[in-house]
């Protein structure tokens, strides 16, 4: 069948391994895109020209170039044109926070936004010091917006970060590929298995936080 | 950078680029297929279709699409279905994209506020007329910004189909570099030509999303 090839030795722990290498890169790069996105996203809803113009152009390189295709640049071509010999790890990192930060970034704008003046002249009218209108009421409004979107986009990254194989991480394809490469005279059908434990493996990461997110998104709709 | 290297390589991308525009568009028409009949099932809760249907989105909504591809390329011929590699790509595109538009359906034809259910009732609609000439147009104006960036999110997908050894833009690049060691000109080409790709699709988006939320109001 082929299944076998799996329980054979640490096999499933390796693949486990390689889920844990994936996702700590992808932990690492939403941490980085949550500080970096809140705070661009705070100074974009300043309405400053020149921030504007600049996170315009930043948000749409992200909007169009693929992930892939910005790992390809920072990895590769890291090494040719600054001669920085940067490690296939920091390369994904460097690139999935470039693209989780806009992606936050634009969500905190949106939220931000989201919020009708009137509430901030209501405040005025109560006399509310600026600092204890963010404090009472613009924050926990804002909050309850962003953190089922930030915890999808967590699904998200984790998502992208399969992409690292191709910049030759070991993580959990390629640990997939190299047990259907050892056993490929003893179990020719282990791929159909392999592959199938690795979807689910991703779809049990990704569930339960998508999960997460949905039921947060409900509970503090306004 | 060396331009006469660029030229010489223009030629190979065009192919690449042909490649992924049609596959990639291919997959984005199975998705909206997909997507639409997986809405109408979800809407009409058909029993047993919709809990396949259920099953369905969550699976593909919450693995990548690398996996996906490797799943349906090396894995599914291993129990005696074959497909070719350009089949797959469109398959899996399609089969992830479905999974995202079906989501956008169904919320536009939720977003239909029941108002207008009743109103047409009372104007004396069947259920079939209100369906087609009140809810589907409203619920699709509402799908419009949706169903635009998820064809933009699925064009950068197809940026991974060089795992499944078709030859398309991210393969050309990858081999050019492997094979020359002309990593600033393959990687030049690269961006050139899926801004090419997407910055169209981008722009004309966003006009359509500007049209659609002047008629949503």
């Amino acid at each position: 069948m082929g299944f076998e090839v799996l329980l054979k030795g640490s096999n499933m722990l390796r693949l486990l391994e390689g889920l844990s290498t994936a996702l700590n890169i992808s932990l690492i790069s939403v941490a980085i895109s949550l500080v970096l996105g809140i705070i661009l996203g705070i100074l974009m809803a300043m309405h400053n020209r020149v921030v504007l113009f600049f996170s315009k152009i930043y948000l749409e390189i992200v909007r169009i170039m693929p992930q892939m295709v910005l790992l390809f640049i920072v990895y590769f071509g890291s090494t040719k044109v600054i001669g920085i010999n940067l490690s296939a790890e920091t390369a994904s990192i460097i690139v999935f926070s470039f693209w989780g930060a806009a992606e936050m970034s634009d969500l905190v704008r949106g939220a931000l936004k989201s919020i009708p003046t009137i509430q901030y002249e209501s405040s005025a009218a109560l006399s509310l010091s600026s600092f204890m209108t963010y404090r009472y009421i613009i924050m926990p409004q804002v909050v309850r917006m962003l953190i089922p979107l930030s915890i999808n986009l967590i699904t998200r990254m984790i998502k992208t970060t399969s992409l690292v194989m191709m910049i030759g991480i070991v993580e959990v394809l390629k640990v997939g590929q190299q047990i259907i490469e050892a056993n490929r005279t003893a179990s020719p059908n282990a791929a159909f298995w392999v592959f199938l434990v690795i979807f689910l493996l991703y779809f049990a990461a990704c569930w339960p936080i998508s999960l997460l997110s949905r039921f947060l998104e409900k509970k503090w709709k306004v | 950078m060396d331009f006469n290297v660029v030229i010489s390589y223009i030629p190979t991308y065009v192919d690449a680029f042909l490649l992924t525009v049609k596959i990639g568009w291919i997959g984005i028409a199975f998705s909206l297929v997909i997507g639409i009949l997986s809405a109408f099932i979800m809407h009409f809760k058909i029993p047993v279709l919709s809990q396949i249907v259920a099953v369905y989105i969550e699976l593909f909504r919450n693995t990548p699409l690398l996996v996906q591809l490797f799943f349906i390329y090396f894995g599914l011929p291993k129990i005696g279905i074959v497909i070719s590699a350009g089949t797959c790509g469109a398959v899996g595109l399609g089969l992830l994209g479905g999974s995202y538009m079906a989501e956008v359906f169904r919320s536009g034809l939720e977003g239909v506020s029941i108002s207008q259910t009743e109103s047409s009732l009372a104007l004396g609609f069947s259920k079939t007329q209100m369906f087609i000439y009140v809810i589907l147009p409203q619920a699709f104006s509402k799908s419009v910004p949706g169903i635009v960036a998820n064809v933009i999110f699925l064009l950068k997908e197809t940026s991974v189909f060089s795992a499944i050894s078709l030859m398309d833009l991210m393969f050309r690049a990858k081999d050019l570099i492997g094979l020359y060691y002309n990593t600033t000109e393959a990687l030049f080409l690269l961006v050139i030509f899926y801004v090419i790709m997407l910055l169209p699709v981008s722009f004309l988006g966003s006009v359509i999303e500007k049209k659609v939320v002047s008629i949503n109001g």
